[in-house]
């Protein structure tokens, strides 16, 4: 197998073992750049002299005799809203086509201090906003498993990078899915955090109460790794928790003998592709098979959630871009002559439909004599979906779903109509409502196309659903799926 | 015309005077070239979070408490949206409906009469930064604009009144009140010429007798006490006039232009405002905890109220000194001062109400460390007057001295050679010589001319350069013409 | 439905200089999406308290410490226009 085949942990292997060098690792997936890049268009920017750097020192440390970490020399690629000091940060935006951050997000301190190569930043939908990648203003991403779909999104560009192999694991951030379902159609395991479990610091805020960061890898393994290197309390975000940050690989092969899983009827119901279902059920009687009890439950707030989303995600999301005017970074329109005019147009000409779109409902949904009707009964609809989530995972240690109603959809096929786009974010929205951490696996392919399985958990639970799905995913033989490109 | 009741209300914001901001740890220094008190958060970079700065809250609590405010139990953080160039997020992180502290009150005299205002709330929130107006000589005529960021961020509280003023008069003595309160607790400088105390008042008027408000207008941009009130009063006879000749209020903000003495509507093209507030889910609520504000409680200073109080009571200054000294705590700071190297507090209070205010404004200065004339040296010099070392006209002249060389008062007079004549037969001979030179005088005086007196006594001072006691010329004078 | 003069409104205050096409667009499609989203209205929330925050985080606080401050210049990089040490925008009425 070519060295970008591989996962974190056989590549740290191999780097220990001096059977390769991080410099020959990291020219191996540029080459994998060069060769599918063209065809896949995964990245807003490649930083090769970047990554170049980062793998010559670490070269350099393994010179040296001294140990590395596991995540040390392993290129990366990560999600275009991530601040990143000195490298371009767009949020595959026309708004940030120019933005330099003068300063790195905290999960970038944190993975340059775990030795991180970032071979580049990954396109997205615009600002986070979309869920498909089609509505990254610069070009859309393809789905490595059939190029006249779409990867998901908004992480569509972390996760086809790590599906084909332009990276070895990836960063994206959730604030309605946008890790787990790209992960889900792309064939590759994401994760959302549980809020608050990783720094927000540096994290281009879509909706902030959302909002999370998290990884995209090959295996399980892989993202108990990252996980583990991203995750802790951060003095910068005020909504960090102070929680120790346990060794996420310890408890990964202890099995879910005795577990109780919940698995929830509201997400089997209309609107859930017959493939997807049946491959979720499979996926369920394996678990069984595996000593775990799997029971029917019910969040009966489900169908709640993505209405009361689609007013609390655009509310925070019209207050957070309201800073894009022109005047400090990014796009500005050179033919205002008074700075109102000037304000309107650059937003205008640097957002895209989807974006203002967003702007003008939660702009709507805020303003005066609205409040009460949307945005407060939003937040109220957000407790009762929120005590769903704690009275069934008081009686289940965890809950299984499908991570998307349908597998990896075709290009234009829900640009149209802005709702149907939003549905089909349907079965990970509440979990961002909820603050609950989630993962997507890999269960299946149907028609030769990836279903994503969504393990959710307790708050700070995160051990619980790696351990979990790392049974499922070593019983299926679902790790390291790869594509035929 | 109807006679007219006057409804004010006063929203003040103080900057704290907080090492850093109110969510970064960028300094608050006033001042600095353009731009070089900022980082990303402040900047409102994408990505960045704010993390609120502890001190701003026990600032915020301390002011409420020295204006007998309750401190909420839970509060909380709200995003107040509008678009404006020295706004960097174009959202102010402030405080809407649970601010951390509500229902207190100061008292000002009115008349010789106590008078309570009331304190609606007072909020925490952060600061905006600088517009420079360039290419003409102001917003209007500008044709572009500059802005540096430097205050943004920096932490304010906002106190808002009750409408419980009812004259431009009053309202001027609440803010001059809550100046001084705001100093004494020591969270705020209150310069107003530095912008670090401004204030915004809401006026309507209405028939004496009406039951409900008229229409208010908001009052923006006075940058003094005097301009406050020039303003209201202004605005008073602005509103009265279209009343009476049947118009309508309309409600609106009006800057105050202080060279043309008017108030302007300040028509934008902003719509009405919708400020959208909502909480701010990147801070986490407050929940301040009962010790901490007793603990806060405990540590107060004395405030302005109580030391006039005292300065009544225990130092017997007239109710008027006691307000003046009392009315600015560095002024206040500097009497007791005094006092700590002379009883004779009265004569310290003349003196402070007297030279060291006409100092003071004639330099545009305020009672600071850079006043040249350290207690020490004030209070010798009531001593010098007390001992009869010197006159209380020849102390004026040291004083003088004092203020341009920074020298104590027994210094000055000693080189100048200002100790007064005491000595009966020196000035016995003086005066022998000035009733010798002015015969024609003396007799006017035998004739009962009171006034001649005065003139004789002149002639010994001019003689000694004001040296000599005057109650000893006075004696020895009548003496001799006897 | 919202009207055109809404949407109007809402793209003054969002600071958004909508095309003729694009008005016709967004009232249609907000109009769309509120209705939907009046769904929550099958729902009684009279005594349900409202979740700003799903962690119960309170008080997180900084120490009141001057730290670094960032060099003017690479602020300034990212500025569209300039002058000096400032960021230059057109005039402001």
């Amino acid at each position: 197998m070519a060295l970008h085949e591989l996962t974190i942990a056989q590549l740290h292997e191999g780097l220990k073992k001096k059977e390769f060098s991080a410099t020959e690792l990291l020219t191996d997936v540029l080459q994998r750049i060069e060769q599918v890049e063209e065809k896949i268009k995964a990245f807003v920017t490649v930083t090769e002299d970047v990554a170049r750097e980062q793998a010559r020192r670490v070269d350099e440390k393994i010179a040296r005799g001294e140990e590395i970490g596991p995540l040390e020399g392993i290129p990366a690629a990560i999600k275009d809203n991530i601040c990143t000091e000195g490298v371009l940060t767009t949020c595959s935006s026309k708004m940030l086509h120019n933005f330099v951050p003068p300063y790195d997000a905290t999960v970038m301190r944190k993975l340059k201090a775990a030795g991180v190569v970032m071979v580049g930043k990954a396109n997205m939908d615009e600002f986070a906003m979309g869920s498909s990648t089609e509505n990254s203003r610069f070009f859309p991403t393809k789905n490595p498993w059939d190029m006249g779909r779409v990867p998901g999104g908004s992480s569509g560009g972390s996760a086809a990078a790590v599906a084909a192999g332009e990276a070895i694991y990836a960063l994206g951030s959730d604030t309605g899915g946008s890790i787990r379902q790209p992960a889900s159609f792309c064939g590759v395991v994401g994760m959302k955090p549980t809020y608050g479990r990783v720094s927000r610091y540096g994290l281009v805020a879509f909706a902030s109460s959302l909002d999370q960061i998290g990884p995209l890898t090959k295996d399980v393994r892989d993202c108990a790794l990252v996980l583990g290197a991203i995750a802790g309390h951060d003095p910068m975000d005020s909504t960090s928790v102070p929680h120790p940050v346990p060794d996420y690989t310890a408890s990964l092969e202890k099995g879910i003998k005795g577990m109780r899983i919940g698995i929830p009827r509201e997400y089997f119901g209309e609107g859930i592709d017959a493939g997807v279902k049946e491959a979720v059920k499979k996926a369920i009687a394996t678990l069984e098979d595996l000593g775990a009890t799997c029971e029917e439950t019910s969040l009966p707030h489900t169908d709640y959630a993505l209405p009361a989303y689609y007013i609390i995600a655009p509310a925070e999301a019209s207050s957070n871009l309201a800073r894009y005017d022109g005047v400090r970074y990014g796009y500005r329109d050179e033919t205002a002559e008074d700075v109102v005019t000037m304000f309107m147009r650059t937003r205008s000409e640097g957002f895209g439909t989807e974006v203002k779109r967003r702007i003008m409902l939660g702009t709507y949904t805020l303003s005066s004599g609205y409040y009460d009707a949307y945005y407060l009964k939003a937040l109220k609809v957000r407790t009762l979906i929120k005590q769903d989530f704690d009275r069934a995972l008081e009686k289940f240690d965890l809950l299984v779903t499908p991570t998307s109603p349908t597998v990896a959809f075709r290009f234009g096929e829900r640009a149209a109509d802005p709702l149907q786009m939003y549905l089909s974010d349907i079965c990970t929205i509440s979990v961002n409502l909820a603050g609950v951490p989630a993962i997507s696996v890999p269960c299946g392919l149907v028609d030769g196309l990836p279903v994503g399985l969504q393990f959710i958990g307790r708050p700070f639970a995160e051990e619980t659903i790696l351990q979990a799905a790392y049974a499922f995913e070593q019983a299926a033989g679902t790790a390291n799926l790869k594509p035929a490109l | 015309m109807r006679e007219y009741e006057v409804i004010i209300g006063l929203e003040v914001h103080a900057e704290l005077k907080t090492n850093s901001k109110i969510f970064c740890s960028c300094s608050t220094e006033f001042g600095g070239p353009p731009n070089a008190h900022i980082c990303p958060v402040c900047l409102g970079l994408p990505g960045t979070l704010p993390v609120l700065n502890k001190k701003v809250v026990e600032y915020a609590i301390r002011a409420a408490l020295a204006l007998n405010c309750q401190i909420a139990e839970f509060s909380k953080f709200d995003r107040k949206n509008y678009y404006y160039p020295d706004l960097p997020k174009n959202y102010q992180i402030s405080q809407y409906d649970l601010p951390i502290a509500y229902g207190g009150y100061l008292e000002i005299e009115v008349n010789g009469q106590k008078k309570r205002i009331g304190i609606t709330r007072v909020h925490m929130e952060e600061d905006a930064g600088k517009l420079v107006h360039a290419g003409g000589d102001n917003l209007a005529q500008a044709n572009y604009s500059l802005v540096d960021y430097n205050r943004t961020g920096v932490p304010l509280i906002e106190i808002v009144s009750a409408p419980d003023i009812r004259s431009p008069e009053e309202a001027r003595l609440y803010l001059e009140k809550l100046k001084a309160i705001l100093q004494y607790t020591d969270v705020s400088d209150c310069k107003m010429e530095e912008g670090s105390l401004r204030c915004d008042a809401n006026i309507s008027v209405r028939p004496v007798g009406a039951a409900e408000f008229g229409t208010k207008t908001e009052l923006k941009n006075m940058n003094s006490f005097r301009a406050l009130q020039k303003a209201l009063e202004y605005e008073v006879e602005r509103q009265i006039e279209i009343l009476e000749e049947g118009g309508r209020i309309v409600q609106e903000t009006r800057m105050w232009d202080e060279r043309k003495g008017i108030t302007v509507s300040m028509r934008s093209k902003e719509e009405a405002h919708d400020y959208r507030y909502f909480p701010d889910p990147d801070l986490v609520p407050l929940v301040i905890e009962r010790e901490w504000v007793e603990e806060i409680r405990r540590s107060l200073p004395e405030l302005p109220d109580a030391r006039r109080e005292r300065y009544i009571r225990d130092l017997g200054l007239p109710e008027y000194d006691a307000g003046v000294i009392t009315a600015s705590k560095a002024l206040s700071d500097y009497f007791d001062r005094c006092l700590q190297y002379t009883r004779n507090a009265k004569a310290v209070s003349n003196w402070v109400m007297g030279e060291v205010l006409k100092y003071l404004n004639a330099t545009g200065r305020e009672m600071d460390e850079t006043f040249p004339v350290p207690p020490q040296h004030l209070a010798g010099l009531v001593e010098l007057i007390d001992k009869g070392t010197i006159s209380s006209k020849i102390a004026k002249e040291v004083f003088k001295e004092m203020t341009e060389t920074g020298e104590a008062p027994e210094v000055i007079v000693e080189r100048k050679g200002l100790k007064q004549i005491t000595d009966e037969k020196a000035l016995a001979a003086i005066v022998e010589e000035v009733l010798a030179a002015n015969p024609q005088v003396v007799e006017d005086y035998k004739r009962g001319k009171d006034r001649a007196l005065g003139f004789l006594v002149g002639q010994v001072m001019k003689a000694t350069r004001g040296k000599a006691n005057p109650e000893l010329v006075n004696r020895l004078l009548r003496e001799k013409i006897q | 439905m919202l009207s055109r003069e809404q949407v109007e409104h809402v793209a003054l205050l969002a600071r958004l200089e909508l095309k003729e096409e694009e008005i016709e667009m967004y009232r249609q499609q907000l109009g769309k999406i509120l209705d939907y989203i009046e769904k929550l209205n099958e729902l009684d929330t009279t005594n349900v308290p409202p979740t700003a925050h799903v962690l119960p985080l309170k008080n997180v606080y900084r120490e009141d410490v001057v730290g670094e401050h960032m060099d003017p210049e690479k602020v300034l990089r990212n500025a569209p226009d300039r002058e000096e040490n400032y960021f230059k925008v057109p005039r402001i009425l």
